[in-house]
């Protein structure tokens, strides 16, 4: 696996793995042209035997042209045929790093580590695919060496892997739920009562056959995918920051480091309220791009948990700070012209009820949702004001952090109370910032 | 209608160009005049010549009410470079002031499309880790865009921090 001067080497059945799909395809294809003539089935047999071999080729290339080396504190990849490219990942940057196990890798026991790094599009790097072993190892090497643990790699071996305490863990059982009481869900459901009354008043079955099973097909697709997504949610503790392992068929483990979360935000669906449940995503720097899971970081912290459990995961995401006790004021009365349905909700509070200075905001009337962002992250400040707003004498003031489900912001205060809050947040987030934890968490003498 | 709300910094406002103002008036009539024009001529050969007139009428009006309001729009763009951070206002009818600390710019855009250049402006604007961060500066000179792209360039290294 080590080459010369520390270069290492994806693992060989990559490039297979990487054209799988293409290669059934392919075979789906041949197979399908059996039913033709003779003549027809050699060609189209011959041909899927060309594509074989031509992608095969393409990934044996494309795996050879890859390597990656540690080179002091940054990760060093190269990659590409024609095109080269050599990527030099500082890690004093990372963001978040994650092991991901599709299917068909899982059951060969491979493994792809995603890292991410803020900046603009595609800061990430990825390397699919490594065996678990090594995956694991190498995300250790990156962890210490992102903390400042070690400045080089020199001939140390890898450390272990820091010990960790679970802090939640989604039952089936309520994930199950949780996916039965959901918006889409209900939306489901809707329909096709509204197709059974349909199918009764007009005496047609089979309209309430096609109804339903196209809805079930469609929302099914997508509830099956976070339920597959979510299955199994572990959330820990350990020196190298969160640890968050899911998965039913993929499984994914991501490791986010101390003082990578930029947000939190706690969501409470209306119906959930009934049952005091809550779901707990994050904002990563990284993960933002898409959105709610597909290939990059997924941003669900915690799919669903009692508020209890979801309250101590928060305390882990922000150990220097007791959220909840940050006193939040209500926005103003008048504020129900400009919001009629959720001004009674809307309220917003800036504390340090236990060391650490976030902003709080909360809004919504039937579902709430609680947007906690501590101060050394904010990005910018801005201060808003519509024609209505104006008439009113209100202004919002929104708190900008990196992309993600995160959204601070103080809707409809009163206008010099707006400017107030605008004003401190920028001094005291200045303050956070100076005194937050360096980019190299464990840095000695930082 | 207090102004309190958007009070400017100590040291007040920098103000932009007033060729911005020349650029965004150009741009209004070169869309109004000839649409005017028209839609008086359809109204002249499918109606009657005082549907014409009241068509050229109602455009008068209309070009009269978006000058005024180019005219409070580029007057009410604003910016104030601090210690430590930079601030934007603009906006009559939507009203926003963006603080973006040094610390926290990735990076810095000086742009002038063919017609900025007519009017000799340029626009900078300033990115952060966040897509919220809405921190552009339209109708400066172009010295000015450049002296600002490379102040706050240094201003950046000098206070840079992780994220």
């Amino acid at each position: 696996m080590t080459l010369d001067e520390g270069w290492r080497r994806l693992h060989p059945i990559s490039p297979v793995i990487n054209s799988w799909q293409a290669l059934v395809a392919v075979l789906a294809l041949a197979v399908q042209q059996q039913g033709l003539g003779n003549n027809a089935f050699k060609v189209a047999g011959g041909l899927a035997v060309a594509v074989v071999v031509v992608t095969i080729s393409y990934g044996v290339l494309a795996w050879r042209a890859t390597r990656f080396r540690l080179l002091g504190p940054d990760l060093v990849l190269e990659s590409g045929i024609l095109f080269k490219r050599s990527r030099r990942v500082p890690l004093a940057r990372l963001q978040a790093v994650d092991i991901v196990r599709p299917l068909l890798a899982r059951a060969l026991g491979l493994a792809e580590l995603k890292l991410e790094v803020a900046g603009g599009r595609s800061s990430d790097a990825t390397l699919a695919y490594l065996s678990e072993p090594a995956a694991a190892s190498v995300r250790n090497e990156l962890l210490a060496l992102a903390a400042g643990l070690r400045d080089d790699v020199a001939d140390v071996p890898a450390p272990d892997e820091a010990e960790e305490t679970v802090v939640a863990t989604t039952p089936v059982g309520l994930l199950v739920l949780s996916t039965l009481l959901s918006g889409p869900m209900l939306v489901v459901l809707a329909l096709i009562a509204a197709a059974a009354v349909f199918a009764i008043a007009s005496g047609e079955p089979a309209v309430f056959f096609g109804i339903a099973g196209s809805v079930l097909f469609g929302v099914g697709t997508q509830i099956w995918n976070v339920f597959n997504e979510d299955f199994g949610t572990t959330v820990a503790a350990s020196a190298d920051g969160l640890r968050v392992r899911r998965g039913l068929l993929e499984t994914r483990a991501q490791t986010v480091p101390p003082g990578r979360v930029q947000g939190v935000v706690i969501r409470e669906p209306a119906i959930w309220r009934l049952f005091s449940w809550v779901r707990v995503e994050v904002t990563v720097a990284g993960y933002g791009r898409s959105f709610g899971g597909g290939s990059s970081g997924v941003t669900r912290l915690l799919p669903i948990a009692s508020r209890a459990v979801g309250y101590g995961v928060i305390a882990r995401v922000l150990p220097a700070v007791d959220w909840s006790a940050v006193e939040v004021a209500p926005a103003p009365r008048r504020a129900r012209w400009r919001a009629p349905i959720e001004a009674g909700r809307l309220a917003a509070g800036v504390g340090d009820e236990g060391g650490e200075r976030v902003v709080v905001t909360r809004r919504g009337r039937f579902g709430h949702r609680s947007d906690i962002v501590p101060l050394a992250r904010v990005q910018s400040v801005r201060l808003r004001q519509g024609p209505v707003q104006r008439a009113l004498g209100l202004a919002s003031v929104a708190v900008d952090v990196s992309p993600g489900p995160v959204r601070a912001v103080a809707l409809h205060r009163d206008e010099k109370e707006a400017r107030a809050l605008h004003d401190r947040l920028v001094t005291e987030a200045r303050a956070a910032r100076a005194a937050a934890l360096p980019d190299r968490w464990l840095l000695p003498g930082a | 209608m207090t102004p309190d709300a958007f009070a400017p910094p100590q040291g007040g406002w920098t103000r932009v160009s007033s060729r911005l103002g020349a650029a965004r008036r150009f741009v209004s009539l070169a869309i109004a005049i000839p649409a005017t024009a028209a839609v008086a001529l359809a109204a002249a050969f499918l109606a009657s010549s005082v549907a014409a007139i009241a068509v050229v009428l109602l455009g008068a009006v209309a070009v009269a009410v978006a000058l005024v309001l180019v005219e409070r729009q580029w007057r009410a763009i604003g910016y104030a470079e601090r210690a430590e951070d930079l601030l934007v206002v603009r906006g009559v009818v939507f009203r926003q002031l963006v603080v973006v600390p040094y610390g926290r710019m990735q990076f810095v855009d000086v742009k002038a499309g063919p017609l900025d250049r007519r009017f000799g402006v340029a626009s900078v604007q300033l990115h952060t880790a966040s897509a919220a961060t809405d921190a552009s500066i339209p109708g400066l000179t172009p010295e000015e865009a450049a002296r600002l792209r490379d102040r706050l360039a240094a201003l950046g290294e000098a206070h840079a921090a992780g994220l």
